[in-house]
């Protein structure tokens, strides 16, 4: 499991608590928000390991049916399920989350609204505690008399609700309530982040000085909190379904399995942008700062988040064109989901017009920005055929609805979170890392994901099914130039796989040798980087005052190209 | 919480910091109870049947008990004003005022939960009676941990420290007997 959680104790007994008392304390009970920060971004860094490997496992099963999989072994189909599945729970909950939300939106938030930390500390290390249970709660599931929980990430039941159907009494149990945890987890860090960002906020600094980063984290807070309530009734719901012989998704006892879809997508849909916005919010701080450009039309992009997060509440049932709702419904969903498409592809061209004219520096972490925008355009893109029912109800279900969020969630959960680790890498280690081995992990990481993803789209056209552990016993699936192109997408993920070594190395590195950053090594206009790199506990030397916005780059007249928010004038 | 950071101390939303946070609890609560509502509503429209069930629920139990949560709630907004004028062992004596209503709703609804199992009607009996418990639970496990945070508001307001909170304690429970409003009237009345 992570780092954090076999070293502490190990550690701990080393040094018996005497020769550091304070290191259990510093690095695992501390309310510091960056530190809080680093545990949930080594902890989802850490299951992003696991659900990597998992997805090295299932993909080899599929391009090399029913041989021992290296490192693993032969792969039953209860244990093919149990990896899929928890491979997208862990991607979604215990990796994209943790990371992009809770991760940069603790060190982010106090350190660009110019606070020396949260408002409820304590709050905010309880949150982390709980997601590392959550974690724990999911890994263990793994290994309990029955296996991992393998009814899909979106659990629906029947399957998720009756033992006698998904095999996994308990791993199925344990996958709800480290759910539910994760969620109560976020819950209490959203409701820190959004007090945080509205009433903590350097004097000076109004509602049009906060930085893209710190909106779009609190945009996505609130809609985190505003999807979810419904969703954990539901997850009680279905554990008492599975536990206690309650009869809500079970139909011939007066209940609805479908109302679990809807449930789960009223929460689900909006997760989506939960993870987009933060990254959207990354993005916009890396292509100011390296095209040394005012942010185009910065109130707009605030506005187009909004009402991008207020549509998404109203796009839910795309998700079960073919679970048998109203066709009626189906029409109404169908066109608010290609209303939604409006406002991101706005967002979209104003990241683009930002750019435009701009001094584009490619930096490591631009070039991670730029592709960002480049492969969350095919995910988007790709979106609109599935959001049209008529068209959905033949990709239902098969690779091309894989592909599609792949290219919506990759760009979210990896590009956009490595985009931002080689952004503030110099503020949050105080060091900087190798431009040229970031940019081989680049090439050698972008690449190969289009070839894992692009073969899947051709494949669902062709109408592959999704849940299926061996293609062999379909004959109209089992022909050689399908099983070339899984073969393609299996062989592009190893090597994409083994291109994040370059990565581990050069973090762990930059983190210990790489040379020393200033305290502004990209010359950014924005609060954090005015404080020590790392800052220290409580952040600022002096609490600063704000005087003005924060993309003001290449303001004419004046000898420098950028202008720190905490300049008098 | 001897050292506050700085930035709990902020408010530039001009409202303090605690209260604006027990809000944004709120909203997440409301979502948590409309799921459970909406989805138990939607099936009961579905189920015109499951008003034979519903007619077992015991009317007159449930509108005492929500006669003494609402009642509970008299002292909670006494013990906001108590802290306003800083008389912080008055205020802690109200607070545990309103414990004891909760606890009062708690033992009459264990009367009447003992009863209907006794009767037969247990989670397991079919749809209503699933909503049923579990509605409920959720709404009986919120005052639980209201009494909780109460107790522990209490017990520092007896001491004149923290007599902000009262009021954000207050807020919550306030939240907790309105949720019940909406129960009461769901799972008792409509038949």
């Amino acid at each position: 499991m992570s780092d954090h959680a076999t070293a502490a104790p190990a550690h701990g007994a080393v040094h018996h608590g005497h020769a550091e008392p304070n290191w259990f304390l510093k690095y695992f009970w501390s309310t510091d928000h960056k530190i809080i920060a680093f545990q949930y971004m080594f902890t989802g860094m850490a299951m992003a390991l696991v659900a990597g490997f998992m997805a090295y496992v299932f993909r080899m099963q599929i391009a090399f049916p029913g041989q021992a999989v290296p490192l693993f072994g032969f792969v039953s189909p209860n244990v093919y399920n149990a990896l899929i599945t928890n491979h997208g729970s862990i991607m979604v909950f215990w990796v994209a989350m943790p990371v992009l939300l809770a991760g940069f939106g603790n060190y982010l938030i106090p350190l660009m609204c110019g606070c020396d930390d949260m408002v409820f500390p304590r709050i905010n290390r309880l949150s982390y505690q709980l997601f590392l249970l959550s974690a724990i709660v999911l890994l263990v599931s793994l290994f309990v008399p029955g296996g991992g929980f393998g009814g899909a990430w979106t659990a629906y039941p029947p399957l998720s609700a009756v033992p006698k159907y998904n095999l996994t009494p308990m791993g199925s149990t344990m996958w709800v309530l480290a759910v539910a945890l994760e969620f109560v987890a976020f819950l209490l860090g959203g409701i820190n982040f959004i007090v945080t960002a509205m009433n903590a906020r350097a004097p000076g600094m109004r509602a049009f000085d906060v930085p893209l980063a710190v909106w779009m984290i609190v945009v996505a807070s609130l809609l985190f909190m505003a999807s979810v309530g419904p969703l954990i009734a539901g997850a009680v719901m279905l554990l008492f379904d599975q536990n206690l012989g309650t009869a809500f998704y079970n139909p011939a006892r007066g209940g609805d399995p479908v109302l679990w879809q809807h449930l789960f997508w009223f929460f689900g849909h909006p997760e989506v942008y939960v993870v987009l916005l933060p990254a959207m919010g990354i993005v916009a701080e890396i292509m100011t700062v390296f095209a040394r450009k005012k942010m185009f039309a910065y109130k707009t992009v605030i506005y187009t988040v909004i009402a991008t997060g207020a549509l998404s509440f109203f796009v839910w049932a795309h998700h079960q064109f073919v679970a048998g709702i109203d066709p009626r419904m189906s029409n109404v969903f169908t066109v608010t989901t290609v209303i939604i498409s409006i406002p991101v592809a706005e967002m979209c061209f104003l990241y683009v017009a930002t750019l435009y004219g701009g001094s584009i520096r490619f930096t490591t972490p631009m070039l991670w920005a730029l592709a960002f925008m480049a492969e969350f355009l095919i995910g988007g893109v790709t979106g609109i055929y599935l959001g049209a029912s008529g068209a959905d109800i033949f990709f239902h279900d098969t690779y091309f609805v894989v592909a599609h969020f792949h290219y919506t969630f990759y760009p979210i959960a990896i590009i956009g979170t490595i985009a931002g680790v080689t952004f503030w890498f110099p503020k949050m280690f105080g060091r900087m890392m190798n431009e040229t081995w970031g940019k081989i992990h680049f090439w050698g990481t972008i690449i190969p994901f289009n070839f894992i993803f692009i073969p899947m789209f051709i494949l669902g056209m062709y109408g592959e099914h999704r849940r299926i552990y061996d293609y062999t016993n379909f004959p109209d699936l089992a022909n050689p130039q399908l099983q070339a192109l899984r073969i393609t997408s299996t062989v592009a993920l190893v090597v994409m796989l083994l291109f994040q070594f370059p990565f581990l190395f050069n973090f762990i590195y930059s983190m210990f040798k790489g040379p020393k950053a200033e305290k502004n090594p990209w010359k950014s206009n924005t609060l954090e980087w005015t404080a020590d790199s790392p800052p220290p506990h409580g952040n600022f030397p002096e609490m600063p005052t704000v005087y003005r916005g924060p993309y003001e780059y290449a303001t004419p007249g004046r000898d420098t190209d950028y202008w720190p928010q905490n300049e008098k004038a | 919480m001897s050292t506050k950071t700085i930035a709990t101390q902020r408010a530039a939303m001009n409202m303090p910091t605690g209260r604006l946070a027990i809000w944004w609890v709120l909203m997440s609560e409301i979502v948590i109870f409309g799921g459970i509502l909406v989805s138990y509503v939607l099936h009961r429209l579905a189920h015109p049947e499951w008003a034979e069930q519903a007619a077992y629920t015991n009317v007159h139990l449930g509108a005492t008990n929500t006669l003494v949560l609402l009642s509970s709630s008299l002292s909670a907004v006494l013990a906001h004003a108590a802290a306003e004028r800083g008389d912080g062992k008055r205020a802690a004596f109200l607070l545990r005022l309103t414990i004891l209503g909760g606890l009062i709703f708690l033992i009459i609804k264990s009367f009447e939960w003992t009863h209907e199992i006794h009767e037969g009607f247990t989670l397991q009996s079919g749809g209503f009676w699933s909503y049923y418990y579990t509605a409920a639970g959720v709404h009986a496990f919120h005052v639980i941990a209201g009494m909780c945070i109460m107790a522990w508001v209490a017990s520092t307001a007896a001491k004149n420290q923290e007599l902000h909170r009262v009021e954000n304690v207050g807020i919550y429970w306030h939240f907790v007997d309105l949720v019940w409003i909406f129960l009461f009237p769901l799972l008792y009345i409509a038949k």
